[in-house]
């Protein structure tokens, strides 16, 4: 079983895993005894610097996903078709927290679970949905070029839904989510600001971990099914 | 016309067939038996540019050069067989289709039933609709997945006049390789 | 010019068959008049203009997925999609005759969706007759590249509602705008949506239909 570690050390999965572990512990550690409590909202408030980073590492892991698209459709690499499913795949497990902690965050500031005037709320729904459908497509398809081109074409569709689902939700309603970020930059104190930046970073590792993992996870069983099939 | 080295193709981890090499250009006729299911029909859908191969090098003519015939006619059955080939007589941009069209439904027996939907059709006319489909364009390479099928004494015979035409490359798939076998310059057995 | 002529082939081919078959045309008709009627009875009396506009978009976004979801079925049956891909016209070519032949379906139920929409519950203007028209260039582009994709699986009838709804949510976020009269915003947000879906819907279709 000395593959075992030689598959994580392959993939890096220990490096970041290492890194990533160190971060949601300093983040962990700056959410709950160093950041300052908000003066409006209390101790729920918090719930933001869980929120908010999550739901940016859900955007990265689609634009990931979406670079690697491109890579699939414009070089033909079969690799990458892997590295794109991977990253929706953590992309909708991000999206799904986004809105856990969204919808737990709407509860504890206006006693709603749920709330039509967030438009980050609103624009993770509409997402979640469409890449849940992604999902459908992959599962509905058997595996092969065809199929690499399809998921890659619709998750370019999906990156050119985010700004073009964004503007129209604004569009639709009045602006209630508490603005946090103006274009004169965070409306936060010093002390907010680093614990956010660190529980963003902190995200990012866990993203990429859990990105390296799977990934090692699926080259791993399609190495096996492969060989099956030669001995076969 | 073709040119083909350690061809493979596989759907994930499903290997259909691997190591294929060919030669083939005009005048030859390859070949390709093997039972159903064996991977005749993804050779064939590969030589017809319709599938990418996994692995291996692959030299094909341009598609207006390739005719291709699969397991179904490949015929829009609620058209009328001048429908059908005028239609296709667009795309593959035949100069004097009416002409052209004419003279390949009479060949095949189809004339007076021009203007009927393919649909009222027995599945041996509309085989031989499919060959006409295939032969419109006049390719140099002729692809067949199981030609045979349902055509009668006299469909059998017009594709034995298509199959004995050397000015072409042809590869048919057949399960029941008995007729055509006199006829062939290259084998590949798929087990 | 060799491409407009393919494209028109294709279209006039769609619509040929659709002829032929009169299967998707009268489904559209009878389903929006239906859904219409449904629609009466669910909401209660004296609803605000803008709430009964809100269903004649749901309507509209239904009844165009009964056409999109017919589009590729001779294709799909009879394998005739491979015959296509084969012939040395461009791809896109196969897509856009398909969006016009699905555009022509699409406005052929409004006009009768729309008059009907006046009779039931009020009255149709010429921003909700634009904004109609424009959101059909956004459904016919991005729904027929989705209904390909939707077809090459397994799920197919299935799939396309997942697939295209998503997509559809800015579409009506702009035309329920545009009729409600919010803003000729709503009407370049449709364009915007339009040009740009519309453009990468014609570029990728090449790569949903074509392995190699």
């Amino acid at each position: 079983m000395a593959v075992v570690p030689r598959m994580l050390v392959q993939n890096r999965v220990a490096t970041v895993g290492l890194l990533a572990t160190a971060l949601v512990g300093a983040a962990l550690a700056l959410i709950f005894f160093y950041a300052p409590t908000d003066p409006d909202q209390g101790f729920s408030q918090r719930i933001f610097y869980f929120h908010v980073p999550i739901a940016l590492t859900a955007y990265v892991c689609f634009g990931w996903g979406a670079w690697k698209a491109l890579r699939v459709l414009w070089k033909r690499d079969e690799e990458a078709d892997l590295q794109s499913y991977v990253a929706i795949h953590q992309g909708v497990i991000f999206g799904a927290l986004t809105l856990l902690t969204g919808s737990i965050w709407a509860k504890a500031s206006w006693g709603v679970w749920w709330s039509w005037s967030e438009n980050q709320l609103v624009l993770f729904l509409v997402l979640f949905l469409f890449y849940c459908a992604y999902f459908m497509l992959r599962f509905s398809v058997e595996p092969g070029p065809a199929r690499a081109n399809m998921s890659a074409v619709y998750a370019l569709f999906g990156v050119v839904l985010i700004p073009i689902s964004f503007l129209a939700i604004r569009l639709s309603q009045k602006f209630i989510h508490p603005v946090v970020f103006t274009l004169h930059g965070p409306q936060m104190t010093g002390s907010q600001f680093f614990t956010f930046c660190v529980s963003l970073a902190a995200m990012l590792a866990l993203f990429a971990t859990l990105y390296a993992v799977e990934l090692a996870g699926k080259r791993a069983d399609a190495d096996i099914r492969e060989l099956r099939a030669l001995l076969s | 016309m073709i040119r083909a080295r350690r061809l493979g193709k596989r759907y994930g981890e499903r290997r259909v067939f691997a190591d294929v090499d060919l030669d083939l250009d005009r005048g030859g006729l390859l070949l390709v038996t093997g039972p159903n299911g064996s991977g005749k029909t993804t050779l064939l859908r590969v030589l017809a540019g319709l599938a990418a191969p996994s692995a291996g090098e692959l030299q094909l003519p341009p598609r207006e050069a390739i005719g291709y015939l699969g397991h179904e006619p490949l015929v829009y059955r609620e058209l009328t067989p001048l429908e059908n080939l005028s239609l296709f007589g667009r795309l593959y941009r035949i100069p004097e289709r009416g002409e052209r069209i004419g003279m390949l439904l009479e060949r095949f027996g189809l004339w007076e039933v021009r203007h009927e939907r393919v649909a009222t059709f027995s599945r041996g006319m509309q085989q031989r609709l499919g060959l006409c489909r295939v032969l419109l364009h006049d390719p140099g390479l002729l692809l067949l997945d199981e030609p045979a099928n349902a055509l009668d004494s006299h469909g059998l015979e017009l594709l034995g006049d298509v199959l004995a035409d050397r000015g072409r490359a042809v590869a048919v798939a057949t399960h029941d390789p008995r007729s055509v076998e006199p006829l062939a310059t290259e084998r590949l057995a798929f087990a | 010019m060799r491409y407009a002529s393919d494209v028109g082939a294709l279209a006039r081919k769609d619509l040929l068959l659709e002829l032929r078959a009169k299967e998707t045309l009268p489904a559209m008709l009878v389903f929006v008049v239906a859904a219409l009627t449904v629609f009466h009875f669910a909401v209660p009396h004296g609803t605000r203009h803008v709430a009964a506009l809100g269903l004649l978009w749901v309507a509209l976004v239904f009844t165009a997925l009964l056409a999109l979801t017919r589009a590729f079925v001779a294709e799909r049956e009879q394998g005739l999609l491979d015959a296509l891909v084969l012939a040395p016209c461009d791809r896109s070519a196969i897509w856009l005759g398909k969006t016009l032949a699905v555009l022509a379906f699409l406005v052929a139920a409004e006009v009768v969706a729309l008059p009907a929409f006046a009779v039931f519950f009020s009255g149709v203007d010429g921003r909700t007759v634009l904004a109609v028209a424009l959101a059909d260039v956004g459904i016919g582009t991005v729904g027929t590249l989705l209904g390909a994709m939707a077809v090459a699986g397994r799920a197919r009838e299935l799939l396309l509602p997942l697939l295209f709804l998503p997509l559809a949510v800015p579409i009506v976020v702009g035309g329920v705008g545009a009729s409600a009269g919010a803003g000729a915003r709503y009407l370049l947000f449709l364009v915007l949506y339009d040009a740009v879906f519309g453009l990468l819907s014609w570029a990728a279709f090449e790569y949903v239909v074509a392995e190699a």
